[in-house]
């Protein structure tokens, strides 16, 4: 039986409509970089196998860009001016004029003048902040129905504080020690080991729990065993600022030396070393695409680096105490009672003022936190915390099963459980995070250094020194006899390398023979590499 | 001023009544979910654990044979029955669900041979070392269900002959068979006598196969290590091929019918396509002694063979290595083996009088799957199938537990082939070059073909 393929005549019952700029732009987001070249492949079996694959790639990044187009429930914020009006000219009171009630409520100063700076932190769905002031009060909010959910005062000063990989804990820096309480004030652990920490991460995707702390020393320790993967000092002095690059999860510790040093849990020493400031570097902030950095120092000034090729990309104006990227790009920074907010308006990565909002004078701001998935900026100041609303700043759609805003108990839970089992190993950090998989490519044995080759002779022969003989009875274990067997012994693991040396001097002879063969003037051409 | 602000309204985003279920909405953007390799490696690695731990492949033996299980058959209509022979004459009709048999076919006087039923599965014909030819009724599943286990049948008829057989294969949605023993006889099921014979050369012809896809072709091989081809409407032979080791059973592929691939008794599996002889297709090589039977999934992309060295392996159609090996203490050399209709399952008999039902994938769960865990078991392969060269991955995914003589004489093989490979590399670079030619394995095991 002959299986005939009928020629199926594609009609098009539809006019073919051509793909505009736009929709080809988000169908190589969805690519996730270029194919491989196939063209050097030898084998034709893999060859045919890799091309259907790349075919089906194609077709994915299609179908997902189709559903970015069509499926997405809403779309983000914006924020448009007419005629000579200037988008950083607009005050809050303005555009809370304009939004809805739900919207306009987010906008609130919370006045807290007794317990010192406060410093905040979201959760990663956005529904819950923690506040701490450094006066040692500690708050848990829902902010979706704006409810307390639980105060209380440790009385002693708290530096940082940060949420573990959901609402139900949070790790608190606090004067001597790190403490971990759950969502009902239940102090959880005493984490000594990383000492006086002055500022916390949490990598969620390793449940690794980073902190830097008086002396400069940089602790990873796992939550959910309780290891201390990792323990460094990073040489450079007391620092302030420390930051997660979302993309890759690598740690960027700003110094007072206006150095930013980037560290992975698996080497002591730090991957990047880069001379940012001229002064100590002050606030720190990564973008979520994982190539765009900012830094602000000292000397009143803000740049914005490029980390794939550590060049600076724009300069800005600014002393900066605090600052973050958003989920959509823009960046806040804030100089005292002062946040100016920042974005790449005509989309050329030219940073450009966007926004502004002064809080009350001599009210100095620590902390600038924008809320996940919402348009809201939080600000932690001296005498409490601020909301303000910041249009287009967050992401509008969420996926369930990334971060939930509307989670139900079950579903927590069960994503507990789910991340838990895709717990990555601290092996997985690296610079450049789609390495993993990828094939490396041919290096060339090095042949070992002379150092090398002596090291391994060196061992050897202690080898052979420490193995025991046998005693053996009847006159045979005679001291000469026992010694004239240890030399043996030694001689035999020197004879491999004495008869790479002896190999080596012959080569090299026989070259010098056949050099001093040629007649003068084609002496150049004799041959300088040992012929394979 | 144009303001817009990210406003959710809580009762768009959550269910309606608490017997919903609860909403998904799904954002494929790459920015949000960072490290997506390192994750999906973790998950490769987790699952080829998993794989490992649910790997149950062996479900049951069916016992009953007082001899060595010499032949099995399939029944086309049928997916949960089996036939088999022993040779001691006793032919058997399993029931593959309960392992237990459904009824005997006595008659034989000596080792069956070769067993195929029809294609509507109502006859079952049988051949032997007696030089006789059985055709028998196949009981309809209904009768069997009243009757006891241990049925007794008579023979429709009984065909006798001048030489002993070797094998037998039926015509694909025809009314004819072909016997395999001093030559080829074509039978039709009425007639007492073959009503065509092929011969070539005068040596024993072994095994015999019809092409599934054109029922006038047929395949056997020989015990002058030769592979014929043969066409019913033309009167001579096709296309013989010469090996230099003797074939010990054929397949054809189901889903590519110009395909075949024949079970050597030089430890290998050679496919060849009909039309182009003179050069395998792909060798398979993975046995440490005789292949002796060899059958396709109906999917045609995987065979399994019984060898033997007393395992059965399952290979991939266009692949060098097998994928997966089956090995009991209990079983001995294995005789004939066969893949379930489903694709499923896989039946051995061996030497120690058992028939033996494995699964095809050893870690599959076998019942019906709520699509979920469906979706989830499609994902952890292909997720694992996307990791299998890292090296983590690849050391789980390949281990199996070999017994020591297979691992020893495995072993020992590759140190031969590698010195003779060695040996013949230093002759080469010692001689002119071009004076010594490197043939491929594909074809050097093939002395000639002759039309």
């Amino acid at each position: 039986m002959v299986v005939k393929v009928a020629k199926v005549q594609k009609t098009n019952l539809l006019p073919v409509v051509e793909q505009s700029e736009e929709e080809k732009m988000t169908v190589k987001k969805y690519l996730r970089g270029e194919a491989a070249d196939l063209g050097e492949l030898q084998d034709k079996k893999l060859k045919g196998q890799l091309a259907v694959r790349e075919d089906l790639y194609g077709k994915s990044a299609q179908a997902a860009a189709q559903a970015e187009k069509w499926l997405m429930p809403s779309e983000g914020g914006y924020l448009e001016v007419e005629g000579i009006e200037k988008t950083w000219r607009i005050k809050q009171d303005a555009i809370a004029a304009e939004v809805d009630i739900l919207s306009s409520r987010k906008q609130f100063d919370i006045v807290l003048p007794d317990f010192g700076p406060y410093t905040l932190d979201f959760s990663l769905s956005g529904r819950y902040m923690i506040a701490a002031g450094k006066k040692g009060h500690m708050a848990l909010l829902d902010m979706k129905n704006m409810d307390l959910i639980k105060e209380f005062q440790v009385r002693e000063t708290v530096r940082d504080v940060v949420f573990l990989h959901n609402q139900k804990l949070f790790a608190a820096a606090q004067k001597k020690y790190v403490y971990m309480y759950s969502d009902n004030g239940t102090e959880m652990h005493c984490l000594k080991e990383h000492g006086a920490v002055t500022k916390l991460q949490f990598l969620n995707k390793h449940f690794l729990l980073t902190s830097i702390n008086k002396f400069g020393q940089l602790h990873y320790q796992d939550i959910t065993t309780g290891e201390m993967i990792g323990n460094y000092r990073t040489g450079l002095g007391r620092t302030d600022t420390m930051e997660v690059n979302p993309y890759n999860n690598v740690i960027g510790v700003g110094h007072s030396g206006g150095t930013v040093s980037m560290w992975k849990p698996t080497s002591a020493a730090p991957l990047v070393k880069m001379l940012c400031h001229q002064g100590p570097v002050t606030a720190m902030a990564f973008h979520s695409n994982g190539h765009l950095m900012a830094t602000a120092g000292m000397e009143r000034k803000i740049k914005l680096w490029d980390l794939r090729k550590f060049e600076v990309l724009q300069t800005l104006p600014g002393s900066t105490k605090a600052m973050q990227f958003s989920q959509r790009g823009l960046l806040a920074a804030a100089t005292g009672s002062f946040v100016q907010v920042y974005g790449d308006l005509s989309g050329s990565q030219e940073y450009s003022r966007y926004m502004g909002h002064s809080i009350a004078k001599g009210y100095q701001i620590r902390k600038v936190q924008f809320r996940p998935y919402e348009d809201v900026l939080a600000i932690g100041h001296s005498k409490g915390w601020s909301s303000i609303l910041i249009p287009g700043s967050g992401e509008p759609n969420f996926d369930t099963w990334v971060a939930n805003p509307f989670e139900t108990r079950k579903q927590r839970n069960e994503k507990e459980v789910r991340s838990l089992l895709d717990k990555l190993p601290p092996e997985t950090i690296m610079l450049d995070p789609t390495k993993i998989g990828s094939v490396k490519p041919a290096t060339k044995k090095e042949m070992p250094t002379k150092q090398d080759i002596e090291a391994d002779k060196e061992a050897a022969v202690e080898g052979a020194k420490k193995t025991p003989l046998k005693k053996k009875t009847k006159g045979r274990s005679k001291p000469s006899k026992v010694t004239k067997k240890k030399q043996e012994a030694i001689m035999r693991a020197k004879k491999p390398f004495l008869e790479k040396q002896d190999e080596k001097v012959k080569k090299k002879r026989k070259r010098a023979e056949e050099e001093n063969q040629l007649p003068k003037s084609l002496q150049r051409f004799a041959r300088k590499a040992p012929a394979s | 001023m144009k303001v817009k602000v990210i406003s959710r309204s809580t009762d768009e985003f959550t269910r309606e009544r608490s017997q919903d279920l609860q909403r998904v909405f799904r954002n494929f953007d790459p920015t949000l979910r960072t490290q997506e390799k390192a994750v999906e490696y973790v998950r490769a690695l987790n699952a080829a654990k998993l794989d490992k731990i649910f790997a149950r492949p062996f479900i049951g033996a069916m016992d009953g044979h007082i001899d060595a299980v010499s032949a099995m058959a399939k029944n086309p209509a049928n997916l949960k029955w089996l036939f088999s022979g022993s040779m001691d004459g006793d032919i058997r009709l399993w029931d593959l669900a309960t392992r237990q048999t459904v009824c005997q076919f006595p008659g034989h006087q000596g080792a069956v041979r070769g067993l195929t039923a029809s294609t509507d599965g109502r006859v079952l014909v049988s051949c032997g070392t007696d030089s006789t030819v059985r055709l028998w009724n196949v009981p309809l599943p209904s009768h069997t269900q009243d009757d006891s286990s241990d049925n007794d049948t008579k023979p429709l008829a009984t065909y006798v002959w001048k030489s002993a057989f070797w094998g037998v294969d039926h015509q694909e949605n025809g009314e004819l068979f072909a016997t395999a023993g001093a030559q080829v006889d074509i039978w039709n099921h009425n007639r007492s006598q073959p009503i065509n014979s092929f011969e070539w050369g005068k040596d024993t012809v072994i095994s015999v196969r019809f092409n599934p896809g054109e029922p006038n072709v047929l395949a056997t091989s020989g015990s002058d290590r030769s592979i014929t081809i043969y066409d019913l409407r033309l009167s001579s032979p096709a296309r013989k091929m010469i090996m230099m080791t003797k074939t010990n059973s054929l397949a054809w592929n189901p889903m590519e019918p110009m395909n075949f691939t024949a079970a050597n008794e030089d430890c290998n599996c050679y496919s060849y396509d009909v039309r182009k002889m003179n050069e395998a297709r792909c060798v398979h090589r993975d046995h440490v002694s005789a292949v002796m039977d060899i059958d396709y999934s109906p999917t045609g992309r995987e065979f399994v063979t019984g060898s033997y060295d007393r395992t059965v392996r399952i290979f991939q159609y266009n692949g060098g290595h097998s994928r997966e090996i089956y090995h009991t203490k209990r079983m001995q050399r294995v005789f004939c083996v066969k893949f379930s209709n489903d694709g499923s399952y896989i039946i051995s008999g061996s030497d120690d009088t058992n028939l033996r039902l494995w699964k095809a994938k050893a870690s599959e769960q076998l019942g019906v799957l709520l699509p979920r865990e469906r979706k989830n078991h499609e994902y952890l392969e292909a997720v694992k199938n996307r990791y299998k060269h890292l090296p983590e991955v690849k050391r789980i995914v390949r281990h199996r537990h070999l017994p020591k003589p297979i691992y020893k004489a495995a072993s020992l093989r590759r140190i031969m082939t590698d010195a003779q490979r060695k040996k013949d590399e230093r002759r080469r670079a010692h001689s002119a070059p071009g004076s010594i030619v490197n043939k491929p394995l594909r074809k050097r095991r093939i002395i000639k073909e002759i039309e």
